[in-house]
Protein backbone atom coordinates (compact mmCIF):
# COMPACT_ATOMS: atom_id res chain seq x y z
CA UNK A 1 0.00 0.00 0.00
CA UNK A 2 2.33 2.64 0.92
CA UNK A 3 5.49 3.12 -1.33
CA UNK A 4 8.25 4.25 1.39
CA UNK A 5 9.57 2.06 4.16
CA UNK A 6 8.98 3.73 7.45
CA UNK A 7 11.75 5.29 9.63
CA UNK A 8 12.22 3.12 12.36
CA UNK A 9 11.33 4.13 15.68
CA UNK A 10 13.46 4.06 18.82
CA UNK A 11 13.05 4.31 22.87
CA UNK A 12 12.54 7.70 23.98
CA UNK A 13 15.29 6.49 26.82
CA UNK A 14 15.53 8.14 30.26
CA UNK A 15 16.56 12.19 29.40
CA UNK A 16 13.55 13.41 27.74
CA UNK A 17 12.48 15.32 30.82
CA UNK A 18 13.94 18.52 30.24
CA UNK A 19 12.52 18.35 26.83
CA UNK A 20 9.27 16.57 26.32
CA UNK A 21 7.69 17.99 28.91
CA UNK A 22 6.31 22.01 28.73
CA UNK A 23 3.72 24.25 30.74
CA UNK A 24 0.65 22.76 31.40
CA UNK A 25 1.32 19.95 28.94
CA UNK A 26 -1.44 17.57 30.67
CA UNK A 27 -3.71 20.14 31.39
CA UNK A 28 -6.14 20.07 28.55
CA UNK A 29 -8.38 22.25 30.20
CA UNK A 30 -7.85 24.12 33.13
CA UNK A 31 -8.18 22.25 36.39
CA UNK A 32 -11.80 22.97 37.64
CA UNK A 33 -12.95 24.24 34.66
CA UNK A 34 -16.96 23.54 33.93
CA UNK A 35 -17.04 20.43 32.34
CA UNK A 36 -13.07 19.44 32.95
CA UNK A 37 -12.45 15.67 34.74
CA UNK A 38 -8.99 14.19 35.83
CA UNK A 39 -7.80 11.29 34.23
CA UNK A 40 -5.36 9.32 36.26
CA UNK A 41 -3.53 6.01 36.37
CA UNK A 42 -0.81 4.16 37.15
CA UNK A 43 1.90 2.84 34.89
CA UNK A 44 2.96 -0.95 35.52
CA UNK A 45 5.88 -3.40 34.55
CA UNK A 46 6.17 -7.16 33.98
CA UNK A 47 6.76 -7.50 37.68
CA UNK A 48 3.82 -5.39 38.57
CA UNK A 49 6.32 -2.37 39.98
CA UNK A 50 5.23 0.90 38.92
CA UNK A 51 7.60 2.50 36.29
CA UNK A 52 8.69 6.32 36.89
CA UNK A 53 10.39 7.07 33.13
CA UNK A 54 7.29 6.61 31.34
CA UNK A 55 5.63 9.50 29.07
CA UNK A 56 2.07 9.36 27.88
CA UNK A 57 0.37 11.02 24.91
CA UNK A 58 -3.80 11.75 24.72
CA UNK A 59 -5.13 12.43 21.59
CA UNK A 60 -9.52 13.18 21.44
CA UNK A 61 -12.10 14.74 20.67
CA UNK A 62 -13.91 17.22 22.24
CA UNK A 63 -17.10 16.49 24.72
CA UNK A 64 -19.65 16.87 21.43
CA UNK A 65 -17.45 14.53 19.76
CA UNK A 66 -15.65 17.04 17.35
CA UNK A 67 -11.88 16.68 16.19
CA UNK A 68 -10.47 20.09 17.04
CA UNK A 69 -7.68 21.46 14.61
CA UNK A 70 -6.53 23.76 16.84
CA UNK A 71 -3.05 25.18 17.73
CA UNK A 72 -1.68 25.99 21.26
CA UNK A 73 -1.07 23.35 22.88
CA UNK A 74 2.42 24.22 23.58
CA UNK A 75 1.62 27.41 24.92
CA UNK A 76 -1.54 27.32 26.70
CA UNK A 77 -3.95 30.42 26.50
CA UNK A 78 -6.14 28.51 29.60
CA UNK A 79 -9.43 28.34 27.33
CA UNK A 80 -9.09 26.73 23.87
CA UNK A 81 -9.06 22.93 23.86
CA UNK A 82 -7.07 21.34 21.50
CA UNK A 83 -7.74 17.63 22.14
CA UNK A 84 -3.91 16.70 23.00
CA UNK A 85 -2.06 16.40 25.93
CA UNK A 86 1.60 14.84 26.94
CA UNK A 87 1.87 13.52 30.82
CA UNK A 88 5.38 12.92 32.20
CA UNK A 89 4.63 9.72 34.82
CA UNK A 90 6.43 10.86 38.37
CA UNK A 91 8.06 8.84 40.79
CA UNK A 92 5.12 6.95 41.82
CA UNK A 93 4.39 5.75 38.58
CA UNK A 94 1.17 8.15 38.22
CA UNK A 95 0.34 10.67 35.46
CA UNK A 96 -2.68 12.62 35.67
CA UNK A 97 -4.68 14.72 32.45
CA UNK A 98 -7.40 17.30 33.24
CA UNK A 99 -9.42 17.27 30.32
CA UNK A 100 -13.08 15.98 29.13
CA UNK A 101 -14.70 12.85 28.29
CA UNK A 102 -14.59 12.79 24.91
CA UNK A 103 -17.96 12.47 22.77
CA UNK A 104 -18.66 9.90 19.86
CA UNK A 105 -17.01 10.95 16.73
CA UNK A 106 -19.14 10.58 13.61
CA UNK A 107 -19.15 6.90 12.30
CA UNK A 108 -16.55 6.29 9.11
CA UNK A 109 -18.61 6.05 6.19
CA UNK A 110 -19.56 2.48 5.61
CA UNK A 111 -18.49 1.27 9.34
CA UNK A 112 -19.77 0.50 12.45
CA UNK A 113 -19.74 3.55 14.87
CA UNK A 114 -17.14 3.38 17.83
CA UNK A 115 -17.76 3.86 21.02
CA UNK A 116 -16.49 7.13 22.62
CA UNK A 117 -12.86 6.73 23.76
CA UNK A 118 -9.04 9.15 24.02
CA UNK A 119 -6.46 7.82 21.85
CA UNK A 120 -2.99 7.19 24.18
CA UNK A 121 0.59 6.69 22.62
CA UNK A 122 3.04 5.36 25.27
CA UNK A 123 6.93 6.09 25.58
CA UNK A 124 9.45 4.79 28.08
CA UNK A 125 12.73 4.03 28.82
CA UNK A 126 13.38 0.51 28.26
CA UNK A 127 10.12 0.35 26.02
CA UNK A 128 12.03 0.25 22.18
CA UNK A 129 9.46 1.71 20.24
CA UNK A 130 5.88 3.54 21.01
CA UNK A 131 2.67 1.56 21.82
CA UNK A 132 -0.77 2.94 21.11
CA UNK A 133 -3.38 2.13 22.68
CA UNK A 134 -7.26 3.47 23.69
CA UNK A 135 -9.33 4.56 26.98
CA UNK A 136 -12.69 4.09 26.32
CA UNK A 137 -15.68 5.64 28.91
CA UNK A 138 -17.34 2.71 31.09
CA UNK A 139 -20.92 3.69 30.30
CA UNK A 140 -22.95 2.96 27.63
CA UNK A 141 -22.83 -0.71 27.52
CA UNK A 142 -24.32 -0.61 24.25
CA UNK A 143 -21.81 1.42 22.29
CA UNK A 144 -19.25 -0.39 23.83
CA UNK A 145 -20.41 -3.78 22.97
CA UNK A 146 -20.85 -2.75 19.01
CA UNK A 147 -17.64 -1.22 18.86
CA UNK A 148 -15.41 -2.84 16.14
CA UNK A 149 -11.98 -3.23 18.56
CA UNK A 150 -13.80 -4.28 21.76
CA UNK A 151 -15.89 -6.62 19.88
CA UNK A 152 -12.90 -8.40 18.80
CA UNK A 153 -11.23 -9.19 22.07
CA UNK A 154 -11.55 -11.24 24.85
CA UNK A 155 -13.36 -10.21 28.08
CA UNK A 156 -10.54 -10.57 29.89
CA UNK A 157 -8.57 -8.56 27.22
CA UNK A 158 -11.29 -6.20 26.68
CA UNK A 159 -11.58 -4.80 30.42
CA UNK A 160 -7.72 -3.46 30.11
CA UNK A 161 -9.25 -0.67 27.53
CA UNK A 162 -11.90 0.19 29.84
CA UNK A 163 -11.63 3.60 32.76
CA UNK A 164 -12.67 3.24 35.95
CA UNK A 165 -15.53 6.05 36.75
CA UNK A 166 -14.02 7.61 40.20
CA UNK A 167 -16.87 8.99 42.74
CA UNK A 168 -15.59 12.78 41.42
CA UNK A 169 -16.77 11.95 37.73
CA UNK A 170 -12.90 11.23 36.89
CA UNK A 171 -12.00 8.44 35.16
CA UNK A 172 -8.88 5.98 36.33
CA UNK A 173 -7.35 3.65 33.73
CA UNK A 174 -4.06 1.40 34.32
CA UNK A 175 -1.40 0.85 32.07
CA UNK A 176 0.66 -2.53 32.22
CA UNK A 177 3.07 -3.37 29.67
CA UNK A 178 3.58 -6.64 30.10
CA UNK A 179 2.13 -9.44 32.50
CA UNK A 180 -1.24 -10.04 33.75
CA UNK A 181 -3.89 -8.15 32.86
CA UNK A 182 -1.06 -6.43 30.15
CA UNK A 183 -2.63 -3.59 28.24
CA UNK A 184 -4.01 -4.18 24.81
CA UNK A 185 -1.76 -2.13 22.30
CA UNK A 186 -2.85 -1.82 18.69
CA UNK A 187 -1.29 -2.12 15.73
CA UNK A 188 -2.84 -0.06 12.85
CA UNK A 189 -0.55 -1.06 9.67
CA UNK A 190 -0.68 -5.16 9.56
CA UNK A 191 -4.05 -7.67 9.26
CA UNK A 192 -3.57 -10.12 12.26
CA UNK A 193 -1.73 -13.08 11.19
CA UNK A 194 0.69 -11.16 8.84
CA UNK A 195 4.67 -10.98 9.42
CA UNK A 196 5.34 -7.58 11.71
CA UNK B 1 22.74 36.83 22.24
CA UNK B 2 20.15 35.85 25.19
CA UNK B 3 17.32 33.74 24.03
CA UNK B 4 15.11 32.51 26.43
CA UNK B 5 12.44 30.48 24.08
CA UNK B 6 12.79 27.16 26.30
CA UNK B 7 12.08 28.95 29.49
CA UNK B 8 8.89 27.42 30.93
CA UNK B 9 8.98 24.48 28.84
CA UNK B 10 11.52 22.44 31.30
CA UNK B 11 10.68 21.18 34.16
CA UNK B 12 13.52 22.35 36.97
CA UNK B 13 13.49 19.31 38.96
CA UNK B 14 14.64 17.16 35.62
CA UNK B 15 17.71 19.25 35.55
CA UNK B 16 21.16 19.24 36.88
CA UNK B 17 21.27 21.19 39.87
CA UNK B 18 23.64 24.62 39.77
CA UNK B 19 26.34 23.39 42.28
CA UNK B 20 25.75 19.18 41.54
CA UNK B 21 29.02 17.96 43.37
CA UNK B 22 31.35 16.30 40.91
CA UNK B 23 29.77 13.37 39.83
CA UNK B 24 33.35 11.04 39.78
CA UNK B 25 33.14 7.90 38.23
CA UNK B 26 31.21 5.11 40.06
CA UNK B 27 32.88 2.21 41.27
CA UNK B 28 32.66 -0.60 38.90
CA UNK B 29 30.08 -3.33 39.58
CA UNK B 30 32.35 -6.93 39.38
CA UNK B 31 29.24 -8.55 38.48
CA UNK B 32 28.18 -6.89 35.62
CA UNK B 33 27.72 -8.34 32.37
CA UNK B 34 30.62 -7.50 30.08
CA UNK B 35 30.44 -5.84 26.04
CA UNK B 36 31.58 -9.70 25.26
CA UNK B 37 28.42 -11.36 26.88
CA UNK B 38 26.09 -9.22 25.08
CA UNK B 39 27.85 -8.93 21.86
CA UNK B 40 27.49 -12.53 21.77
CA UNK B 41 23.68 -12.39 22.72
CA UNK B 42 22.85 -9.71 19.92
CA UNK B 43 25.02 -11.88 17.34
CA UNK B 44 23.07 -14.95 18.05
CA UNK B 45 19.92 -12.81 17.41
CA UNK B 46 21.32 -11.00 14.06
CA UNK B 47 22.15 -14.67 12.79
CA UNK B 48 18.81 -16.50 13.96
CA UNK B 49 17.22 -13.37 11.70
CA UNK B 50 19.32 -14.11 8.69
CA UNK B 51 18.43 -17.20 8.21
CA UNK B 52 14.85 -16.37 9.12
CA UNK B 53 15.08 -13.81 5.68
CA UNK B 54 16.68 -16.43 4.01
CA UNK B 55 13.88 -18.90 4.42
CA UNK B 56 11.50 -16.23 2.99
CA UNK B 57 10.67 -13.99 6.24
CA UNK B 58 9.48 -10.31 5.38
CA UNK B 59 12.44 -7.81 6.15
CA UNK B 60 11.55 -5.68 9.72
CA UNK B 61 11.44 -2.55 9.50
CA UNK B 62 11.07 -1.28 13.11
CA UNK B 63 12.94 -2.31 16.32
CA UNK B 64 11.85 -5.40 18.23
CA UNK B 65 9.71 -4.59 21.19
CA UNK B 66 11.27 -8.12 22.63
CA UNK B 67 15.12 -7.45 22.62
CA UNK B 68 16.33 -8.78 25.61
CA UNK B 69 20.45 -7.48 25.05
CA UNK B 70 18.60 -3.82 26.06
CA UNK B 71 18.27 -4.75 29.32
CA UNK B 72 15.88 -2.79 30.87
CA UNK B 73 13.36 -3.84 27.58
CA UNK B 74 13.06 -6.90 29.39
CA UNK B 75 10.16 -6.26 31.93
CA UNK B 76 8.47 -3.53 30.08
CA UNK B 77 7.60 -4.94 26.46
CA UNK B 78 3.87 -5.93 25.50
CA UNK B 79 4.40 -10.09 25.67
CA UNK B 80 0.67 -10.28 23.57
CA UNK B 81 1.15 -9.36 19.97
CA UNK B 82 -0.25 -6.21 18.92
CA UNK B 83 -3.59 -5.95 18.14
CA UNK B 84 -4.50 -4.90 14.64
CA UNK B 85 -7.33 -2.28 14.84
CA UNK B 86 -8.61 -0.03 12.17
CA UNK B 87 -7.94 3.05 12.73
CA UNK B 88 -11.25 5.18 14.01
CA UNK B 89 -12.08 8.84 13.33
CA UNK B 90 -9.73 10.53 15.89
CA UNK B 91 -6.45 8.30 15.17
CA UNK B 92 -7.21 9.44 11.78
CA UNK B 93 -6.12 12.84 12.67
CA UNK B 94 -2.84 14.72 14.50
CA UNK B 95 -3.05 17.28 16.94
CA UNK B 96 -2.31 20.65 14.90
CA UNK B 97 0.64 23.01 16.07
CA UNK B 98 1.30 26.34 14.83
CA UNK B 99 4.28 28.71 14.85
CA UNK B 100 1.84 29.99 18.42
CA UNK B 101 3.35 26.87 19.34
CA UNK B 102 7.08 27.29 18.68
CA UNK B 103 9.37 30.08 17.98
CA UNK B 104 11.51 30.38 14.80
CA UNK B 105 14.32 29.90 16.92
CA UNK B 106 13.75 27.32 18.63
CA UNK B 107 15.35 25.43 15.86
CA UNK B 108 18.54 26.95 16.69
CA UNK B 109 20.48 25.04 19.71
CA UNK B 110 23.48 27.43 19.42
CA UNK B 111 21.86 30.63 20.48
CA UNK B 112 20.41 29.76 23.59
CA UNK B 113 22.53 31.20 25.82
CA UNK B 114 24.50 34.00 26.15
CA UNK B 115 28.02 32.32 24.83
CA UNK B 116 28.72 29.70 22.16
CA UNK B 117 27.92 26.05 22.97
CA UNK B 118 31.70 23.75 23.05
CA UNK B 119 32.02 21.55 19.99
CA UNK B 120 31.39 21.20 16.46
CA UNK B 121 28.66 23.12 15.27
CA UNK B 122 26.10 20.92 12.91
CA UNK B 123 23.17 21.86 10.70
CA UNK B 124 20.83 18.51 10.48
CA UNK B 125 17.98 19.15 7.79
CA UNK B 126 15.66 16.86 6.12
CA UNK B 127 11.77 16.32 5.18
CA UNK B 128 9.09 14.05 7.06
CA UNK B 129 6.99 12.35 4.60
CA UNK B 130 4.68 10.10 4.81
CA UNK B 131 4.54 6.37 3.78
CA UNK B 132 3.64 7.86 0.04
CA UNK B 133 6.05 9.97 0.30
CA UNK B 134 3.95 13.67 0.21
CA UNK B 135 5.01 16.17 2.83
CA UNK B 136 3.80 16.45 6.30
CA UNK B 137 3.87 20.10 6.12
CA UNK B 138 3.22 22.04 9.54
CA UNK B 139 3.77 19.84 11.99
CA UNK B 140 5.75 19.54 15.53
CA UNK B 141 8.98 17.87 15.51
CA UNK B 142 11.02 17.80 18.53
CA UNK B 143 14.42 16.79 19.54
CA UNK B 144 16.69 16.74 22.55
CA UNK B 145 20.43 15.40 22.63
CA UNK B 146 23.90 15.34 24.46
CA UNK B 147 26.14 18.32 24.64
CA UNK B 148 29.92 18.15 22.68
CA UNK B 149 31.30 15.79 25.83
CA UNK B 150 27.99 13.55 26.03
CA UNK B 151 26.26 14.93 28.67
CA UNK B 152 22.56 15.93 28.95
CA UNK B 153 20.81 18.65 31.19
CA UNK B 154 19.34 15.94 33.26
CA UNK B 155 19.18 14.87 37.21
CA UNK B 156 19.82 11.33 36.23
CA UNK B 157 22.66 11.86 34.07
CA UNK B 158 25.71 10.54 35.92
CA UNK B 159 28.34 11.14 33.56
CA UNK B 160 31.01 12.90 34.77
CA UNK B 161 31.69 14.81 31.69
CA UNK B 162 31.22 18.27 31.43
CA UNK B 163 27.89 20.37 31.45
CA UNK B 164 28.02 23.34 29.02
CA UNK B 165 26.52 26.35 30.02
CA UNK B 166 25.63 27.55 26.88
CA UNK B 167 23.89 24.53 25.75
CA UNK B 168 20.73 23.03 26.83
CA UNK B 169 19.88 20.59 23.77
CA UNK B 170 17.11 20.78 23.53
CA UNK B 171 14.68 22.40 20.13
CA UNK B 172 12.27 22.58 18.27
CA UNK B 173 10.24 23.59 15.09
CA UNK B 174 7.34 23.43 12.46
CA UNK B 175 7.76 21.53 9.52
CA UNK B 176 7.59 24.01 5.89
CA UNK B 177 4.95 23.74 3.01
CA UNK B 178 7.27 21.02 1.62
CA UNK B 179 7.85 19.00 4.57
CA UNK B 180 11.43 20.70 5.77
CA UNK B 181 12.75 21.00 8.81
CA UNK B 182 16.10 22.26 9.82
CA UNK B 183 18.27 22.77 13.31
CA UNK B 184 21.39 24.72 13.74
CA UNK B 185 23.33 22.71 16.75
CA UNK B 186 26.35 20.89 18.23
CA UNK B 187 27.47 17.50 17.44
CA UNK B 188 26.59 15.30 20.30
CA UNK B 189 29.09 13.25 21.72
CA UNK B 190 29.11 9.70 22.54
CA UNK B 191 28.30 8.70 26.30
CA UNK B 192 28.59 5.30 28.78
CA UNK B 193 25.36 4.05 29.99
CA UNK B 194 24.59 1.20 32.67
CA UNK B 195 23.14 -1.20 30.29
CA UNK B 196 26.56 -3.88 30.74
CA UNK B 197 30.31 -2.97 31.41
CA UNK B 198 31.40 -0.45 28.67
CA UNK B 199 27.86 0.38 27.30
CA UNK B 200 28.76 3.41 25.64
CA UNK B 201 25.98 5.20 23.28
CA UNK B 202 26.43 5.76 19.57
CA UNK B 203 26.53 10.03 19.09
CA UNK B 204 22.55 10.29 18.35
CA UNK B 205 19.97 13.22 18.10
CA UNK B 206 16.32 12.14 19.70
CA UNK B 207 13.43 13.02 17.59
CA UNK B 208 9.97 13.36 18.23
CA UNK B 209 7.30 13.83 14.60
CA UNK B 210 3.83 13.92 14.52
CA UNK B 211 2.16 13.31 11.16
CA UNK B 212 -1.21 13.91 9.73
CA UNK B 213 -2.97 10.88 11.50
CA UNK B 214 -1.95 10.18 15.07
CA UNK B 215 -1.38 6.57 14.09
CA UNK B 216 1.79 8.18 12.55
CA UNK B 217 2.96 9.48 16.04
CA UNK B 218 6.75 8.58 15.92
CA UNK B 219 9.78 8.89 18.49
CA UNK B 220 13.15 8.15 17.14
CA UNK B 221 17.25 8.90 17.17
CA UNK B 222 19.15 10.05 14.28
CA UNK B 223 22.66 8.65 14.08
CA UNK B 224 26.07 10.00 12.12
CA UNK B 225 27.68 7.96 9.74
CA UNK B 226 30.23 5.45 10.49
CA UNK B 227 30.01 5.40 14.03
CA UNK B 228 31.90 2.24 15.09
CA UNK B 229 29.57 2.03 18.29
CA UNK B 230 27.14 0.77 16.16
CA UNK B 231 27.83 -2.64 16.59
CA UNK B 232 27.68 -3.02 19.92
CA UNK B 233 25.02 -0.65 20.95
CA UNK B 234 21.24 -2.52 21.64
CA UNK B 235 19.64 0.23 21.09
CA UNK B 236 20.70 0.19 17.65
CA UNK B 237 20.88 -2.99 17.25
CA UNK B 238 17.41 -3.68 18.26
CA UNK B 239 16.44 -3.31 14.68
CA UNK B 240 17.89 -6.31 13.32
CA UNK B 241 17.35 -5.93 9.83
CA UNK B 242 20.48 -3.61 8.10
CA UNK B 243 18.38 -1.71 5.88
CA UNK B 244 15.85 -0.11 8.37
CA UNK B 245 18.93 0.59 10.96
CA UNK B 246 20.60 2.52 7.82
CA UNK B 247 17.50 4.48 7.59
CA UNK B 248 18.41 5.82 10.99
CA UNK B 249 21.80 7.00 9.64
CA UNK B 250 22.15 10.88 8.32
CA UNK B 251 24.29 11.71 5.36
CA UNK B 252 26.57 13.89 5.82
CA UNK B 253 26.10 16.36 2.98
CA UNK B 254 28.72 19.31 1.70
CA UNK B 255 26.04 20.95 -0.27
CA UNK B 256 24.65 21.86 3.22
CA UNK B 257 27.77 22.43 5.28
CA UNK B 258 28.34 26.58 5.48
CA UNK B 259 31.52 27.48 4.34
CA UNK B 260 33.86 28.93 7.68
CA UNK B 261 30.51 27.74 10.42
CA UNK B 262 29.19 24.52 10.71
CA UNK B 263 28.93 21.19 8.52
CA UNK B 264 26.28 19.81 7.36
CA UNK B 265 23.61 16.14 7.94
CA UNK B 266 21.00 15.51 6.10
CA UNK B 267 18.42 12.95 7.41
CA UNK B 268 14.49 12.71 5.71
CA UNK B 269 11.79 10.66 7.96
CA UNK B 270 9.29 8.59 6.41
CA UNK B 271 6.54 7.75 8.76
CA UNK B 272 3.66 5.24 7.73
CA UNK B 273 0.98 6.19 5.05
CA UNK B 274 -2.09 8.04 6.06
CA UNK B 275 -5.39 6.31 6.53
CA UNK B 276 -7.08 8.79 5.39
CA UNK B 277 -9.40 8.55 2.49
CA UNK B 278 -11.21 11.43 0.67
CA UNK B 279 -14.16 10.87 2.27
CA UNK B 280 -13.05 11.66 6.07
CA UNK B 281 -11.09 15.23 4.40
CA UNK B 282 -14.63 15.90 3.10
CA UNK B 283 -16.48 14.82 5.79
CA UNK B 284 -14.24 16.75 8.10
CA UNK B 285 -13.46 19.94 5.64
CA UNK B 286 -9.74 18.53 5.70
CA UNK B 287 -9.31 20.92 8.89
CA UNK B 288 -5.94 19.70 9.39
CA UNK B 289 -4.32 21.24 6.41
CA UNK B 290 -5.23 24.51 7.25
CA UNK B 291 -2.39 26.01 9.44
FE1 LIG C 1 20.24 9.69 24.30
Amino acid sequence: MSKLTPTPGQTVGPFYGYALPFTKDNELLAPGSPGSIRLQGTVYDGAGETIPDAILEIWQPDAHGNVVQRTGSLVRDGYTFTGWGRASVGNSGVFTFTTVNPGTTPAIPGKPAAAPFISVAVFARGLMNRLFTRIYLPENEEALAADPLLSSLEPERRKTLIARRDADGGLTWDLRLQGKDETVFLDFEHVEGTSK
Amino acid sequence: MLLDANAGHHQDDELVPAAEPHAGHAPLDTAVETQADLSAEMKAIGEAYARALKDGAEPETQPRLDFAPYRSSILRHPTKSLHHADPETIELFSPAFGHQDVHALEADLTIQHNGEPQGERIIVQGKVLDGDGRPVAGQLVEIWQANAAGRYIHKRDQHPAPLDPNFTGVGRCITGPDGSYRFSTIKPGAYPWKNHLNAWRPAHIHFSLFGTDFTQRIVTQMYFPGDQLFPLDPIYQSIVDQDARDRLVATYDHELTSPEWALGYNWDIVLTGSKRTWTENEAYGDAADEE
